[in-house]
Parts: structure tokens; sequence; C-alpha cells
């Protein structure tokens, strides 16, 4: 099927190149490795940053502390407004884990320069621009919630499911499966839809004109790096959450 | 791929984001409008409505994000193609 990217050789610095990958065989099995070079550069960048801002830490924080004391600041009431007070502690971890690698790998994506850095196959984007990352992520979410309502109530957690009344059974089973599709979907579709917008107007005009669709780009990113971890924590949330009836 | 497949899964790809673009307009219209309306009635509860009203507006962009998923996989990971 004729693709975009055949336009490309006339247009130098736009290259668009959507479902061809970068394949790597490890032990039989096939993975985009443009992805796992990302996300291991993404990964990476937090641990630094991570290990410089606690390294050396003051009383009065000051640069990198205070700036990763006020993300940290943000986290915890996201978790603490969606989990509830008495719950949300053991869960700040995961889901400060979840926004900052979503936040960093969508911006990533957006702000660096990949393109420079060009494959024999594919192109290095936003790691959550591939399905394969964000089905991870929102089946991850999945566990945790069912794990903290396991874990939290034991066998009592299936009174959720006919919670209000038993006819919310099949609902209830059924929703167990759309949350991480929508989960996924909406991330991955978000995440795409930035860059491939991007990539259509840098092909169409290259200078200045993609600015905006870029800053909206930014902003949706971020956007979405914030639902994501708030419906995880709402997931959670609403596993633990007591039922007194 | 054939030229019948490949046409239609072109046409089906922008109705699916097209008509995926209806709903959520309405919706995010509508959304806007009534945090308009609460600015202007409470203007001190701006920065909350905002927050808000930013969340509620990526979740119903969600619903077309759905569509151009169909679309692009349609046209870029067509599974009819062979």
């Amino acid at each position: 099927m004729p693709n975009i990217s055949d336009f490309s050789h006339m247009l130098p610095l736009a290259e668009l190149e959507v479902g061809q990958h970068f394949y790597w065989d490890i032990g039989g099995l096939s993975v985009h490795g443009q992805v796992f070079m990302t996300s291991w550069f993404v990964i990476g960048a937090l641990l630094l940053v991570s290990v410089l801002a606690s390294r050396n830490l003051q009383r009065i924080p000051s640069g990198l502390q205070n700036f990763m004391e006020y993300a940290l600041e943000f986290i915890r009431n996201l978790a603490k407004d969606q989990i509830g007070e008495k719950e949300y502690r053991p869960w700040v971890p995961f889901i400060g884990t979840l926004f900052l690698f979503i936040f960093v790998s969508n911006w990533s994506g957006a702000l660096l320069p990949w393109k420079l850095i060009s494959l024999p196959e594919g192109e290095l984007a936003a790691p959550t621009s591939d399905i394969n990352t964000t089905v991870a992520l929102a089946l991850l979410v999945s566990l945790a919630y069912i794990y903290a309502g396991f874990s939290r109530k034991g066998l009592g957690y299936f009174g959720n499911y006919i919670h209000p009344t038993p006819i919310m059974l099949p609902f209830k089973i059924l929703e167990d499966f759309t949350k991480p599709l929508s989960l996924s979907f909406r991330l991955f579709g978000n995440i795409l839809a930035d860059e491939l917008v991007v990539a259509v107007l840098v092909l169409l005009v290259p200078l200045f004109v993609p600015l905006p669709a870029m800053i909206l780009g930014l902003f949706t990113s971020a956007i979405q790096a914030l639902i994501f971890a708030t419906l995880a924590g709402a997931y959670i949330g609403e596993a633990v959450e007591e039922h007194h009836d | 791929m054939d030229s019948l497949t490949s046409a239609a899964s072109v046409l089906a790809a922008a109705l699916a984001v097209g008509l995926a673009a209806i709903g959520p307009g309405i919706g995010q219209g509508q959304a806007a409008g009534q945090a308009v309306e609460g600015i202007a009635r409470q203007p001190e509860a701006e920065g909350k409505i905002r927050g808000t009203l930013l969340l509620s507006l990526a979740f119903m962009e969600a619903l077309t994000i759905y569509g151009l998923v169909v679309a692009l996989v349609l046209l870029f990971a067509n599974p009819f193609a062979s």
C-alpha cells in the first residue's frame, strides 16, 4: 500500500513512518527496538535526575531538590484526591512512576530531536506512541487495582461487583476489560495523533507553521499523563473503597 | 492489497474519524459553554473550573481518538491487506 513516507525523499526534513519498526530478535521474539531505546533513555533520565536531586539533601531545599519535592507533592496530592486520605500512601510510588514515565516519554517525543539519529527502519519517537507500551502500562494498572482490592478486602472484593445491585454484575465484569482498553487507546491515540499532526504539518510547511501544533501537542501530552495517573488512582480508589450498607 | 479493499479502507478511515468527531465536538462545546457560565457566575472559582474542564475535555477528546486509532489501523496496519 502506498505510504505517506513515499513523499519523504522530496523533503529531507520531513519523514512519516507509521507501522514501520526497527525489529530486534531476542530469544525468538521480535521486539520494537526503537521503543526500547527511547524508553531506556527516559528511564535513565528519570533515574539520573532523581539520584542527582536526592544525593545531597538539605533541610531547606533549593534548585533540583526543590523541584523534585514539588513534583512529589503534586503526585501525592493526586493520589490523595483519588484514593482517599487513609489508603493513598502505599500507592504514591506506583502512580508517581506512571505519571513521571508517561510525562517524560510524551515530552521527550515532542522536545528531543530524535530525527537526528536515523535508524535502518522505523524512527525514534515517544515510547508511548507505540501501542505495546501503553497496553503494558494499562495492564499494570489493571493488575494493581485488582491486587489493591484483594489485599484490602480479601474475597470480599467480589462484593464490589454486585455492589449497588446484582444487576450490575455483567457491566462490572465488562468494565474490567474496557478499563485497560480505553486507558491504552487513549494514551496511544493521543500521542500518535500529536506526532502525526506535527509530522504532516512539517511535511507541508517545514518552518514556523507547525509551531502552534507542537505547543498544543506539549499541552495535550501533559494532560494525557495526568489523566492516566488520575484514572489509575481512581480505579485503585474504587477497588479499596469501603461500602457500608 | 487489491484496489477495492484499499478504496474501502480509505473511505472507512475517513468516516471513522469524521463521524467520531461529531459527538465529542457537541459535548466539548456544551462543557465549555457551561464552564464559561460558571466562571461568569462565580469568577473566584475560575481555577477549579478550568482544571475540571481541561480534564473532562481530554476525556471527550479520547472518543475521537478512538475513531482516529481505527482510522490509523485501517491505513497503516490494515488486517485485510494480504
